[in-house]
This record gives structure tokens, C-alpha cells and sequence, in this order.
């Protein structure tokens, strides 16, 4: 059964990389989009394409279909992030709608709604644990800069951090880019693990859960993300019987979090390990001493 | 030809506009798009469905059935998430999340309670046309038309002429001032939210005696989304004209240019108003949206 733990490693990295950019985007410059399967799509079809036309190698591929997302995500960015929240959600709803609708009726190119077959298996575990790492690390390091402080300073206030000089709709728009990019990194990813893509695949109900998994994990913290993604993948793969259920748990779990603990699984907070020692430390130190107590 | 486009286009129109005034009420109430709206309608159109073919209710007592059972869910959602998350001066995209989730949540209670077969309502009205020339209408689409039109002359007598309409209006005003001046404004909001139900839940009934019943039935309401975005939202008259539109523009484009176009027709129209016009055709409150 060697191949089917490959695989479900292979699908939780795959996760992780997308569910990455909507943190960028949601968790740390809260921007809300649907549009997120749109660009997964728009970098399945380009990988795929680059892959069975010109046979290029896999790298050729990823960084192709990133750059077509990244660039139809700076064209659309520029007309949309001037709207407010609500307006520029509906703005990526109707994108992310759009682009599965072209696709459909772009038959000769992109086999319409029965799908594009024979892309060539090239997605193993080893590219998705580079590819995993390389994402972590640019996203890591990002958050950390100044451009990932100014994100944070856009989700907090927005127009304080007009009012101390962030260009904010610049960066709005390098947000919904890296995000972007992010997606159609997965979705280049995901064409070449199942060889076949077909629209449907990229549904809002797909944008909804890459949402959905980023709330779970904190909106604010990479690391719960990337914890969330790993827990929501496997859960219904080691159970089974409840993996009918999963959607509906996904669903009553947002509506919780949202009410009772908006910061989600981790909140603001990354995971480190120093940081776990001590908590753990803590929690057995407050045991020993009541145990102390109860002595005396 | 062109007077039967005209005919079916406003018959699902106007099953738009039940949905689209709901998403106006609450946009102008709380500033945001309830997401749940279309899966209420939903759960209205499945009550509806089994009120009529497992009690064997005649339609009118299962109608008013699904317009309550729709009405209270929407007002229990609004109680139990949106209320607390106002409360904790969340920022209003929360609200827009929790409300994504209801929808994934109610959408997979009913997949996973009911199933994801198609059901089709039992023939509660003789499939009959009337034949007016040479365009026919069919008996359902005329009876829902007639209760739609009526439905919506209620509520704008409640919005216009009742107090409650004053309050409602004042609310969505400014929300502190109203409730300064002593309006029950939480009150108002649970009202508003059990009425944009119940319309729901009747555009739901109607959307599956016309089709069918199946847990996506839902996003029927992203159509009705769209309208109430090109009237302007939260503007009830403009979730009306914007319904109406939508609903011509559909049969239009799949008469003439391709049915497989509908949807992009019609999502293209929801990027251009953004565009173009981001208050929509009667929007107000333009600071907020700018």
C-alpha cells in the first residue's frame, strides 16, 4: 500500500501550497476571495497544455502557469481591489465562475467539460516535498519582510496604514498576485498527479475549502494553515465511514469558529517548537507544583 | 417567438427577485451579502416537497409550510451566528465567512439526510398552458407569477407604510442613531431576516415545481446575487428590475447566441457593473463602496 500513502502525502502537499496563498490573502491582508479555484484552473490547463505541446519539463510548467495567473491576477486586481470587501469577494466570485465557464466552452483547447486527458504523470513525492519547501520558505520569509508587515498593517486598519504611507492598493495587489501564483502552483501540481482535469474540479464549493481550511487553522498564522490542511486531508482518509460527513463537520466548524474563537486553531500565533517546549514545560511545572502543595 | 422569450423570461425573473429582495433587506441592514440565502431557499424547497408528497398536503398548506419552516432557519442563523459575531465587533468579513459555512453546512446536511438524487414534486397542478395568440404560458409559472407580484406588493406596502418599515429604514440608515432613538433594532434585524426566509423559502418552492429538487438548488440564488448586485445593493426596487433583466438576458442569450453562454453572459455582467457602476443601477451609500 506504498503508493497510497505516496499519494495522500503527495495531496497534502499539494493543499498545503494552495491553502498557503489564501493565508497570504485572508489570513494576513484579509482579503476575501472565491476566485482562488479560478487560478488553480487557469494553472492546471496552462501546465498542462506546456506539458503535452512542447513537452517541457515539469519546472517549465510550474513556473508557466504561474506567471499566466500572476499576470490575469494583476490585470484583475487593478480593477477590482479598489472596491471594498464585500464588492471585491463578488469581483473573484464571478472571475472564479467565469474561468470554469470559458474553459467548458473553450473546446478545442481545453477539451471542454469532459476534461483534459494525458498529461503525463510527473507529480511524485519528491517534487511535491521541494515543491512543499521552496512554498513554505518564500511564504515564511515573506510574512516576515516588510512587504508581509505591510499586508499585516492593511488587514489591522486599513486606513491607518493608507494614513503611514503603504501604498495599500499596491499592496493589495501583490496579495492577490502571490496568491494567485500560489494557486496555480497546486493546480499545476495537482494536473500532473491525476493526468486528468476536468472544470468541475475547480467549483466554488473548492474555493470555499480552501478557505474554509484557512479559518480552521487561524486566520493569521501560516503554520495553523499548513497544520489545518494536513489534519482536514487525512481525517477523512483515515476515517472512512465519516468521510460522507466531512463537508457538513467543515461547515458547522467555520460557523463555530467564527463566533466563538474568530483566531481560529492557532490565532495570531506560529508554531515553534521552543514555544511548545515551554507551554508544555509550563503545564507540567503547575501540576508538580500542586502535587507540592498537596504535600505540604 | 420573441413575446414567448419575453414570457419565460420574466417567469424565472421574477422567482429571482423573491431571492434577490432578500439579499437587498439584509445587505442594507447589516452591510453584507448573506451567503446562506440561496440553501435556505433550499431547505424551504425540500420542506415544500416532502409537505406535498410524503403528508400529501394540498400546495397551498405545504407553500405556507416551507414559507415558515425557511423563515425560522434564517431567523435561528441570524440568532445564532450572526448576532454573536456583531456583538464581538468582528469585522463584517466574518460575517461573509460564517455565512459561507452555513451554506456548505446546510447544503451537506441535506446531502447527507436526504441524499443527492433528484426529486421531482408530484403533480400538485395539471400541466396546462393557456394559450394567449401564439405564446403559451404554463399554469405553474402563471400561478407563481401572480403570488410573486402579490408577495412583492406586500412588501412594499410593509417597507413604505408600516412602521416597521420605518424602523427597518431608519436601521439601515445608521444603525447606532436608530437604536439611540430607541428602536429595538436587534428586533428588527431577526424580523428582517425571518422575512428575506420566507421569501426565500417560497422562491425555493417555486424553483423546484419548475425544475427540480437537489441539494445545489442553492445556487440558483447566485443569479439572484447577481441581480440584486446590478440593482444596487441594498436597494429592493433595484434587486426587482435587476431580477427581472437577468432573467430576459438568460433566455435571450440562450435563445439566440448559445445556451452554454448563459452563465458566462451573465458573469460578465456581474464584472462589468463592478466595474463600471459598483453601486449598481439604484445603489445608494456610495462612500461605503468606493
Amino acid at each position: 500500500m506504498a503508493g497510497y500513502y505516496e499519494g495522500l502525502f503527495i495531496l497534502v502537499g499539494i493543499n498545503i501550497i494552495a491553502v498557503i496563498g489564501v493565508s497570504i490573502l485572508t489570513g494576513f491582508t484579509r482579503l476575501f476571495s472565491f476566485g482562488n479555484a479560478g487560478f488553480m484552473a487557469i494553472g492546471a490547463y496552462t501546465g498542462a497544455i506546456i506539458s503535452t505541446k512542447v513537452h517541457a519539463p515539469l519546472v517549465v510548467s510550474i513556473i508557466g502557469g504561474m506567471i499566466i495567473a500572476g499576470f490575469i491576477a494583476f490585470l484583475l486586481g487593478k480593477i477590482t481591489l479598489g472596491l471594498k470587501g464585500d464588492y471585491f469577494l463578488i469581483a473573484t466570485l464571478g472571475f472564479g465562475e467565469s474561468v470554469r465557464v470559458i474553459i467548458e466552452n473553450l473546446q478545442k483547447i481545453t477539451g471542454g467539460a469532459r476534461g483534459y486527458t494525458g498529461i503525463p504523470m510527473k507529480t511524485d513525492l519528491l517534487v511535491v516535498l521541494i515543491s512543499v519547501v521552496i512554498a513554505i520558505f518564500i511564504a515564511w520569509n515573506l510574512l516576515h519582510s516588510k512587504i508581509g508587515r505591510n499586508f499585516q498593517a492593511i488587514r489591522e486598519q486599513e486606513v491607518a496604514a493608507d494614513a503611514i504611507g503603504i501604498d495599500t492598493a499596491k499592496y493589495k495587489n501583490i496579495a492577490f498576485i502571490i496568491s494567485a501564483m500560489y494557486a496555480a502552483w497546486a493546480g499545476v501540481l495537482w494536473a500532473h498527479f491525476y493526468s486528468l482535469i476536468v472544470p468541475s474540479m475547480f467549483n466554488l464549493g473548492k474555493s470555499s475549502e480552501l478557505t474554509i481550511t484557512v479559518v480552521i487553522g487561524g486566520l493569521g498564522s501560516l503554520t495553523g494553515s499548513i497544520i489545518a490542511t494536513t489534519i482536514l486531508t487525512l481525517l477523512p482518509e483515515l476515517a472512512r465511514a465519516a468521510a460522507e460527513y466531512r463537508m457538513l463537520a467543515y461547515g458547522v466548524a467555520v460557523v463555530l469558529i467564527i463566533t466563538l474563537r474568530p483566531s481560529g486553531l492557532m490565532g495570531y500565533r506560529e508554531f515553534s517548537l521552543k514555544g511548545t517546549i515551554a507551554w508544555v514545560k509550563a503545564l507540567f511545572s503547575k501540576k508538580t507544583s500542586k502535587i507540592r502543595k498537596e504535600d505540604a | 417567438m420573441i413575446w414567448q422569450q419575453i414570457v419565460n423570461g420574466i417567469s424565472v425573473g421574477s422567482i429571482y427577485a423573491l431571492m434577490a429582495t432578500g439579499y437587498a433587506l439584509i445587505y442594507s441592514l447589516l452591510g453584507f451579502s448573506n451567503w446562506a440565502h440561496g440553501d435556505i431557499a433550499m431547505v424551504g424547497a425540500y420542506i415544500g416537497f416532502f409537505s406535498v408528497a410524503t403528508m400529501h398536503l394540498p400546495w397551498w398548506a405545504s407553500l405556507i409550510l416551507a414559507l415558515l419552516g425557511a423563515g425560522l432557519l434564517s431567523l435561528l442563523s441570524e440568532r445564532l451566528a450572526y448576532r454573536r459575531i456583531r456583538q464581538n465587533n468582528s469585522p463584517t468579513m466574518f460575517l461573509m465567512i460564517a455565512a459561507m459555512g452555513l451554506s456548505v453546512a446546510l447544503q451537506n446536511f441535506v446531502l447527507v439526510t436526504v441524499g443527492s438524487k433528484f426529486k421531482t414534486y408530484p403533480q400538485i397542478l395539471a400541466v396546462k398552458a393557456i394559450q394567449i395568440g401564439d405564446t403559451y404560458i404554463g399554469l405553474i409559472d402563471l400561478i407563481s407569477l401572480c403570488i410573486t407580484i402579490v408577495v412583492i406588493g406586500i412588501l412594499f406596502y410593509l417597507i413604505e407604510k408600516t412602521k416597521f418599515g420605518l424602523a427597518v429604514k431608519s436601521a439601515a440608515t445608521n444603525m447606532q442613531v436608530a437604536s439611540l432613538l430607541g428602536i429595538n433594532v436587534d428586533k428588527y434585524i431577526s424580523l428582517v431576516f425571518l422575512l428575506a426566509g420566507s421569501l426565500a423559502g417560497l422562491s425555493g418552492v417555486f424553483l423546484g415545481m419548475k425544475y427540480t429538487v437537489y441539494p445545489q438548488l442553492g445556487n440558483f440564488a447566485l443569479k439572484a446575487f447577481i441581480a440584486s448586485v446590478f440593482g444596487g445593493l441594498g436597494s429592493v426596487p433595484g434587486a426587482i428590475v435587476g431580477a427581472l433583466f437577468i432573467g430576459l438576458m438568460e433566455v435571450f442569450v440562450a435563445g439566440y447566441i448559445s445556451s452554454g453562454l448563459r452563465d458566462f453572459f451573465t458573469f460578465a455582467l456581474l464584472i462589468g457593473v463592478l466595474v463600471i457602476r459598483p453601486t449598481g443601477l439604484f445603489g445608494k451609500d456610495i462612500q461605503d463602496k468606493a
